[in-house]
Parts: structure tokens; sequence; C-alpha cells
């Protein structure tokens, strides 16, 4: 019993951080890449601005990062909820 | 040495290197096969899943899509945030759960988690349906980019690419196909970044792609950045802005969502994260496969701009300095004499390049040219045609027609602009640039920046790299699904091991013959069942993994019920603009903007269909008996990370 209790709570905090992260990879792409862009047009990077930016480049880069935190939270998680191999 | 012994140097040696690897790497085991063993470090399966994913689309098509974009580059990055985008849901909800679960295929998962050998078949189906549409595309890229490189036909190019993919991967199973794809994606990115660097630092002084992207234009000192000039530059012309806002941002978002789960749901993609040691390492691996992705994929928006730039102030050489009407087009005189610009002819002579001086002036003006002109042009063409062609007595009416032709020519082009002038003020008779095929950026680049011819080569060695890796991981997944999920799975259980190895090699053999014949006579319709192929992984195979893994209430009568729904629904929507079956002619709606339901492309219905799939698994299943004990236990195991053993066949 105390073995699913244990599950349990390590699904739990998984899917949190899965939602978390899920926010940020909308946020970047569809965001501030797509949907925010008319909004944030005065802003620039270098010669682009932001969103066109966002929509070629800074995604991809954001994406990069995500996961390797994510890979690194969970192995975390997974170490403190014994469930690691 | 000549450009053609070159190629065959740079192509041999690569050719080479991939028949040593497999030989070398040969598969002893269904495990070797399928799945590598399970033995393959997270950076070099990153790296064979980069070249895996990227196939001739990505090196070769990609950069001129976003390039030659009539509503401008911005809206085609759709394909740079999709094409990547889909790895962080692979990271976060498919690839450590199955690799936990422990097997060999995409729909041994399905039949297992919803307990039904009816939703394993139509896993089946759908990554048969979504695989062979992809290969047809890569064999068709082997054959192209041989017949331009190594001046053999087309054909020929197929045989010998089909006869390579043979070799490797029937002997080498996934242990020699991920080995040799570690060798081709160091040979794609190479070919790919070399000449971006080249033409960066011409340009913009970067010797970095992405900062040149964002960087200022050189040869004008340097005030104005590279996509102002850009954009400037293209406007002058009566194009649409390079940055242009999109018209659509709905389609832009649904196209967007479609390729990113339709690359999470991709059976090829997917079937690389059972590759892996260990649960962690499938969410590492994931991420290396898009550092490698990302290498070429934030190049691509840099190669893109930076080759429209060039192609457009080669052909109006004032461009470079100051406004493009500001100094004569380039003269056919030049093209002829200088050897800088001799790609020109050699590209013409493939038919991916064309132009024509309408006005007879010698120079070859491009510029957008309004709709009305392009019509009133075509009626001359005809109009001319029919005077050449009249018998004696009907040449006065066909004269008539012809001046009738030309009288509305001259109207339309004393009606259309360009910058404060008309059409016919500036003494042009239409758009004399009149083809430039996607293809040609990529694959020019290096020719179109004066490159040396090493480097030339090495784009065809990339370009082929590319194709042959993507064909090889596709034959792989149709090939474990035939002699796994169906002959072992449905027909004959008790096939051992070894009989099951010997039919994988067979399946894969009929699928190099299939794919070959299918690249030999191409259905004229190949890249529109792309639409379907990426339709169908998001709307079908995405979600009932996802809701497998993530829903302990979804039963068997809900997957099947909505992967069945979400796949009429996808396919008939494509059927309807793109004709049924793709039969030309039996669309019942023209495939055009303004007819789409809110304007949502036939590209981009699969996310449509992706929720069209949650809501009906949904519903059903709530309405249905909730999944046995056995398989709650199975979707409590593959949550866990704990205690995954290297894959079972059983």
């Amino acid at each position: 019993m105390a073995d699913k209790t244990s599950a349990n709570a390590y699904w739990a905090a998984n899917v949190r951080i899965i939602l978390i992260s899920l926010v940020v990879w909308f946020a970047c792409s569809f965001g501030l890449g797509i949907l925010l862009r008319p909004a944030l047009e005065g802003i620039h990077i270098g010669g682009a601005d932001l969103g066109f930016w966002f929509a070629q480049n800074g995604s991809i880069y954001v994406f990069l990062v995500l996961i390797f935190v994510y890979t690194k939270v969970m192995g975390k998680v997974d170490r403190e909820h014994g469930v690691d191999e | 040495m000549d450009q053609f012994t070159l190629n065959l140097i740079v192509v041999g040696i690569t050719f080479a290197i991939y028949i040593g690897i497999a030989l070398w790497a040969r598969a002893g085991s269904t495990a070797e096969f399928y799945a590598a063993g399970q033995g393959v470090h997270p950076v070099l399966n990153g790296m064979a899943t980069g070249a895996d994913w990227m196939s001739a689309a990505s090196f070769i098509s990609m950069a001129g899509i976003i390039a030659l974009a009539p509503a401008g580059g911005y809206e085609q990055s759709a394909y740079l945030m999709g094409w990547t985008g889909g790895y962080v849901l692979l990271a976060l909800l498919l690839a450590p759960y199955l690799r936990k679960f422990g097997k060999f295929t995409v729909p041994e998962f399905i039949g297992d988690r919803f307990y039904s050998g009816g939703a394993r078949l139509i896993g089946v189906i759908c990554l048969i349906v979504i695989s062979i549409t992809y290969v047809i595309g890569q064999m068709r890229g082997v054959g192209v980019t041989f017949s331009r490189f190594l001046e053999v036909s087309t054909d020929m190019g197929l045989y010998i690419g089909a006869a390579l993919v043979f070799v490797y991967a029937v002997l080498g199973g996934m242990k020699g196909i991920t080995y040799t794809q570690v060798a081709q994606y160091v040979v794609l990115i190479i070919a790919y970044t070399v000449p971006a660097i080249f033409i960066s630092l011409s340009l913009t002084g970067s010797f970095l792609p992405q900062l040149g992207l964002i960087g200022s234009y050189a040869p004008s000192g340097g005030e104005i950045s590279m996509l102002a000039k850009l954009d400037s530059v293209v406007t002058e012309l009566g194009f649409k802005a390079y940055t242009s806002e999109t018209a659509n941002m709905l389609n832009m978002f649904l196209f967007t969502m479609s390729l990113m789960i339709g690359t999470a749901g991709l059976p090829h993609v997917i079937i690389r994260f059972f590759t892996v040691p260990k649960v962690a390492d499938a969410r590492s691996s994931a991420g290396w496969s898009l550092v490698f992705i990302a290498l070429l994929y934030t190049v691509a928006p840099a190669v893109g701009s930076m080759a429209r730039l060039n192609l457009t102030t080669t052909f109006w050489p004032g461009a470079v300095t100051g406004s493009a009407l500001s100094a004569p087009a380039l003269s056919l005189a030049d093209i002829e004499s200088k050897p800088e610009l001799s790609w020109v002819e050699t590209w013409r002579h493939t038919g991916l390049l064309a132009f024509e001086d309408k006005n007879g002036d010698g120079l070859i003006q491009y510029f957008n040219e309004p709709k009305a002109v392009t019509d009133a042009g075509k009626a001359v063409t005809e109009a001319t045609a029919a005077l050449t062609a009249a018998a004696e007595a009907d040449k006065p009416a066909a004269q008539a027609t012809l001046d009738q032709a030309n009288a509305a020519l001259d109207a339309a082009l004393a009606e259309a602009k360009l910058g404060d002038k008309t059409l016919a003020e500036l003494g042009l008779r239409g758009n004399e640039l009149t083809k430039v095929d996607n293809d040609i950026m990529v694959l020019a680049n290096p020719e179109i920046a004066a490159l040396p011819g090493w480097v030339v080569a090495l784009v065809a060695a990339g370009a082929l790299a590319a194709a042959l890796s993507t064909a090889a991981g596709l034959l792989l997944a149709i090939s474990s699904a035939i002699s796994h999920d169906l002959i072992k799975g449905s027909i004959n259980p008790n096939l051992s091991e070894k009989a099951e190895l010997l039919w994988a090699r067979i399946a894969m053999t009929g699928a190099i013959i299939v794919a070959t014949w299918l690249g030999l006579n191409p259905p004229g319709f190949a890249a529109q069942v792309v639409a379907l192929a990426f339709g169908l992984a998001a709307a079908t195979i995405f979600p009932v993994l996802m809701m497998g893994i993530f829903s302990k209430r979804i039963n068997k009568e809900g997957a099947i019920a909505g992967m069945l729904v979400g796949l009429i629904f996808t396919a008939c929507y494509i059927f309807v603009y793109k004709g049924w079956f793709f039969i030309p002619g039996t669309n019942n709606l023209p495939d055009t903007a303004a007819n789409y339901v809110l304007g949502i492309s036939p590209l981009s219905i699969g996310a449509v269909g992706a929720v069209v799939n949650f809501v009906v698994a949904y519903v059903v299943s709530m309405v249905t008996k909730a999944p046995p004990a056995h398989v709650i236990d199975l979707i409590e195991s593959i949550r866990v990370p704990k205690g995954a053993g290297a894959a079972q066949s059983h």
C-alpha cells in the first residue's frame, strides 16, 4: 500500500513538472512566435523583431533548454522517490 | 580536377564509409535488428535520430520554401517550430514511457495497452501508410540528387541508392542503420553549415549564420540590418515583405501544432527511443536529438533569407548598395560571359530555373508581376502560337486575336505599378525570371556564393546522406511492423527468433522494391500525400499513445473509436480539397484559401483531427467498461522508470 502511495506521489510530481514545461513550450512558440508577435513589434533582437526571432530561432533554443532541464529535474525526482534505475 | 570527378570522389568516400560500418555492425538477433540491442549511447542515438529525422525535405527543400514563400518567410516559421517542438512532446509525453514498456514497435504498445488485436491492426495500417508515403519522397530525392551531381539518369540514381540501402539496412538492421546514420549526420551537417558560414561572413560579417540572421548588412556599410535590407529590396520589386505578418494566424497556429504532434507521432521517430539503455536516457536522448537537429534548423532561416537576398541582388546589381531599380538589371551578356554567374546556365539546364527576355532589352528583370499582367501575358503567348499554327486562310482572324491580346497586355502594363512608375513607363513586359524552384536555394547555394568545388561536392554528399538515412529508418519501421506485428503478432505467434529475423529481412527487401518502384513511377500526388502522412500521425498515433500513458480510464472501445474517427475526419477534410484518394478532379471544393473552413488548410487539419480523436475516445470510454486490472498494472508499471530491463520480444 505504501508502495502505491509513493508511486502516486511520484506520478503527481511528474505531471506537475510536465504541465509547467508545456506552458513554457507553448509560450515561446505559439505565444511569442505567433499570437503575441503583432503586440510586441516594437521590441527588437538585433535586426529582427522579437516575434520573428522567436518563430525562426528563439523557440528552438528554448525547446533545447527545456528538454535538458526536464531531464535533470526528473532525474532528481526519480531519486527522491526511489524509482531510478 | 573537374567538378564531376570531385563529386564522384567525395560521394564515393562517404558510401564506402557507410558500407564499412554496416559490415562491422551486422545484426545477429531480433533485438539487434529492431532496437540495436538497446546499447546505444544517448549522444550517438541523438545523432542517428537527427539523421533519421532530417530528410531530403529538411536538407534540400525547407530553406527554399522559407526563402521564396509568396506570403513572406515569416509564415513558413511553422516548419521551423513544428519540426523541432515535436521533440519536446516526445521527451515529456511519450519517449520515457514507451522505453519502459520495453517492446519493439508502436503497434505492439497500442495492442497491449488497449488489449485488442484490432487496435494493433489499425496501428499497423496507419504506420505503413505514413511510412510508405514518406519513403517515396526520399527515393525521389536520391534519384534527383544523383542525376544532378553524378550525371546519371534519375532512374539509375534510384537503383544505386536502393542497392546501397539494401546492403546496410537488410544486413545491419537497426544496429547497422544507427551507426551508419551517425556517419551520415556528420556528412550532412558539415555540408549544410559550411556554405552557410561562408555566405553569412560575406553578407553580414558574422561567422555564425544564427547571428548573421539578425546582423547588419555588410555590403552597404552595415547601417541597415540584413532583414530590413531584404524587406526593402523585395518590396521595391512588388513582393510581400519577408518579415510580413501572417494573414491567417489561426491557420499558422494549427499548421505549427499539426507538425509538432505529427512529428511526435511518426513511428520511425518514436522507434528510436526503444534503442537506449535506460528510461532516463530516453529523455536525454530526445534532448540530444534536438541538439543535432537544431544545428541545421537554426541555420536554415539564415540560409533562406540570405539566399533570397543573394538571388535578388544577383539579378538587380544596383540593390547591393542602393535601390534595386537604381541600376539596370542583370544582362544576358553577363550571364554568358562571367564565370561567377555560370550557375545560372547550369541550373537552367536542369529546368529548375528559367528566364525569358520578354521585352527584348537584353536584360533579365525579376519582379512580382500582378495577376492581371500574368493572365494577359499568357493570352499573348497562346495567340502567338495560334497564329503560327493557323492555316493561311485563318491568319487574318488569328492576327486579330493576337492584336487584341497585345492591346489587353498593354492596358494591364499601363495599369500595374512598380514603385511610383507603371510597368509600361519602365518598359517592362512582365517578370522575366519565370521560374525559380525552391530546391535550388540549398543545392545552388555554394555556386551562387562562388565557393570552391569541394563544397559543391560536399553538398551533393550531404543531400544523399539526408535522403538515404531517412529512407533506411522508414524501411526498418515498415519491416518491423510487418514481421513483428503482422506475421508474429497476428498470423504465427510461435515464430522462432531466427525465422522472425528472416521475415524481417524479407519484409525489408520487399519494402525496398515497392519504394523503388514507387520512386520510379511516382504518383502525381507525392507532394500532397505528405499532408496525409502528418495528418494521420497527428490525428491517430499521437493521441492514442498519449491517452494510453496518461489515462487509466481510456479503454479498448474508446481508443479504436478515437483512432477511426480521427483518421476518417482528417482524411476526408484533405480529400475534399485534394481529391478523393488523390484522384485528380474528384475534389468537391477548389484547393484555395477562400474555400477552407475558417481558412484552415488541409495541411493544418491534423491538429483538429487530434482534438476530435481525444474527445471521441473520452466520450466512448466513459460510456463503456473500464479497462481490466492487468492493463491498469501495465499503465502503473510504465509510469515508473525503475525496472526497465532489456526489451522483450514477448
